[in-house]
């Protein structure tokens, strides 16, 4: 998109049909509307089972239960997604996208199956599911979210985790997703964008090249609550 | 009574005892109608109770994550004169317990919860199982979909069931569930939302949807031999019905069409299922018009995607509405499925946000360019005039039901 005056964005939502269990296409609701709000050009595109991978600024990966993640992840592969990336675009995962776009993960019992590989990261099945809120620290910022998953995801001695948790479990209770060049996963799962409008803005900075100036909005009263909410559960 | 005291044996008595008694110190003390509190106390003094209080009887399931309450109520009414059922919407085995306690009828209608189908099916044997639809309601409790349609499809197996199934031929993972079963009618229905069923559940391939067919290339596909098919009419056995009904909503005309073939299959004349049915006005409050302050409001209940979906679209009146969401652990404490219902639909209305996610809520809507205002007070809206909808999730039903009062 560099250099191009009259870019428009475009956000792929990946496999809403597979990997949107959990409203996870509302990220994309989210970037488009406020990259509008600040007179860039943008728009959505799903791609769904049998439909080839389009071009796009930005490809979002939701949660999947267990059988459609292992087919999203096939069909990843055959796509070229990780091609795409390598090239140039931009990623935001989260949950079973997470986990997708790492080395290897379980799921279906113990069996493991292998992930597109773009990050060094393996997850295996955890004691336990971790469902509720979670809060991490991201540089300056408090991220907040809701997770609802099994995984325990390890991370290469190379690769960030994208925060340090303060409530909940995130990659294995300390921190939680990675962080790449091009590149963000997060266990917080859903329109994590929504409840997170800095995040929003910061994933919108990079993706367009582009300053983005504050627009306040009652999403910002939103984090402001969870924010609140969720420390009274440290 | 009598004949109930003989199906029981003394000490299933002594737990139907045990539930009018905890049922009449719960009213007393003014913990709700008691019915859970008590059913919980006689399963727990005797563990067969629900199986001993159905024998004899004439039992219908209905299960489904949406519809079930409704079409519980129009199998009941349908079915005419005196049927057991558990009207108060508890719909697990204390909650069957109560019911069956309360009334000595020869025929129940119970609905059930979809988790719970598997177990009250062996308990109850009934001689009807209603399946609506299966998709994604409240996640954080019930993790995935495509394990209930396993379960049951386990339970409706030919080899432990020979009752008949009455199912929903559009939704593929309701399909997955009936298709083991000995005796099926299925009903082809219009059903917009598909979300769940996108990956066969059989093989996990795409599942390819074609107007109203769908297959998949493992030989999976929607059943041909239907009993009944509505269009804007409902068509069964060669003839044609006009559904009227009273209750709004095209989704209700579904739950009609699978309450009148179940109701046919126990021997209950369509036409006059129908005119019955058409007699419900209201059902646990839902749909009917309350009094709030000045205001006249309908209260509609919408606690998952497919079902906030489906209310939306078939949502007349007043361009004023009122949307309330919680999330309490009845509700899901995750309001992330607010980002599956299509809110576009709203455009050009009016919203007041309330409930405990109402800030969650007005996000949503700001971001799909809905107008809307967060109401931190709901009884700010108790002034002003006319009809006005109100769209509620499971808690925040209930509040209102509570804050409000019968027209
Ligand atoms: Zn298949």
């Amino acid at each position: 998109m560099d250099g191009d005056d009259n870019a428009v964005l475009t956000f792929c939502v990946i496999y809403p049909d597979l990997l949107g269990t959990y409203g996870d296409g509302g990220n994309a609701v989210v970037l488009v509307a406020r990259a509008r709000a600040r007179g860039i050009e943008a728009r959505i595109v799903d791609v769904t089972i049998g439909q080839e991978i389009p071009d796009a600024s930005l490809y979002l990966l939701g949660g999947g239960e267990d059988g459609p993640q292992r087919l999203a992840c096939d069909l990843l592969a055959e796509g070229g997604l990780a091609d795409r990336v390598r090239d140039g675009a931009f990623v935001f995962a989260v949950c079973a996208g997470l986990q997708i776009l790492g080395t290897s993960f379980s799921i279906e019992g113990d069996a493991t199956y292998p992930g597109l590989a773009l990050v060094d990261a393996s997850t295996a099945r955890g004691a336990s599911r971790s469902v509720g809120d979670i809060a991490t620290t991201v540089g300056d910022h408090t991220m907040v979210g809701f997770e609802n998953h099994g995984g325990v995801t390890t991370l290469g001695g190379e690769v960030a985790a994208f925060g340090d948790v303060l409530v909940g479990r995130g990659n294995d209770g300390h921190v939680d997703g990675y962080r790449g060049a091009r590149l963000w996963a997060t266990y917080a799962h859903g329109p994590v964008l929504a409840q997170n409008p800095w995040l929003a803005d910061e994933v919108l900075e990079e993706v367009s090249g582009e300053e983005i100036t504050p627009w306040p909005s009652v999403a910002d009263w939103l984090y402001a609550e969870r924010c609140a909410t969720i420390s009274t559960r440290r | 009574m009598d004949s109930m005291n003989s199906r029981l044996a003394w000490r299933g008595w002594i737990a139907v005892g045990g539930v009018r008694l905890v049922n009449a110190l719960s009213r007393r003390l003014g913990r709700g109608s008691g019915t859970v509190a008590g059913g919980r106390v006689g399963l727990l003094i005797d563990s067969s109770l629900l199986a001993k209080l159905s024998a004899g009887r004439r039992v219908v399931l209905v299960s489904g994550t949406n519809g079930k309450t409704t079409t519980s109520a129009m199998v009941r009414t349908g079915w005419g004169g005196d049927v057991a059922g558990n009207v108060t919407g508890a719909n697990m085995p204390e909650g069957h317990v109560a019911a069956l306690v309360a009334s000595s009828s020869p025929r129940a209608v119970l609905e059930t919860d979809e988790a719970w189908l598997a177990a009250v099916v062996k308990l109850t044997s009934p001689e009807v199982v209603v399946l609506l639809n299966l998709s994604r309601d409240q996640l954080d409790r019930a993790n995935e979909v495509r394990q209930m349609a396993q379960r049951w499809r386990e339970c409706l197996d030919s080899e432990t069931f020979d009752g008949i199934v009455v199912a929903n031929a559009v939704d593929p993972l309701v399909v997955f569930a009936a298709q083991t079963a000995e005796r099926v009618r299925w009903v082809d229905v219009p059903t917009a939302w598909r979300g769940d069923a996108a990956s066969c559940p059989h093989c996990t391939r795409a599942i390819v949807f074609d107007a109203g067919d769908w297959t998949c290339e493992c030989g999976f596909a929607k059943p041909a031999n239907v009993t009944a098919t509505l269009t804007s009419v409902l068509e069964m056995d060669g003839r044609r019905y006009d559904l009227d009904l009273t209750l709004p909503g095209s989704f209700n005309n579904v739950n009609a069409s699978l309450a009148v073939v179940a109701l046919a299959e126990l021997g209950v004349d369509a036409q006059e299922s129908l005119g019955r049915m058409r007699a419900l006005t209201t059902v646990q409050g839902r749909y009917g018009l309350r009094r709030f302050g000045d205001r006249t409001v309908r209260l509609l209940l919408a606690k998952n995607p497919a079902g906030t979906a489906a209310l939306l679209e078939s949502l007349v009146g007043p361009d004023e509405v009122w949307i309330a969401i919680n999330a309490q652990v009845a509700d899901g404490k995750d309001p992330s499925w607010l980002y599956d219902v299509p809110f576009d639909a709203l455009v050009g209305r009016h919203v007041s946000c309330l409930g405990e996610r109402r800030l969650d809520l007005a996000t949503r809507l700001t971001y799909v360019n809905v107008s809307c205002d967060v109401v931190d007070d709901p009884h700010a809206l108790r002034e002003g005039t006319g009809e006005v909808t109100l769209v509620a999730n499971y808690t925040a039903f209930r509040e209102w039901m509570a804050m409000t009062t019968p027209c």
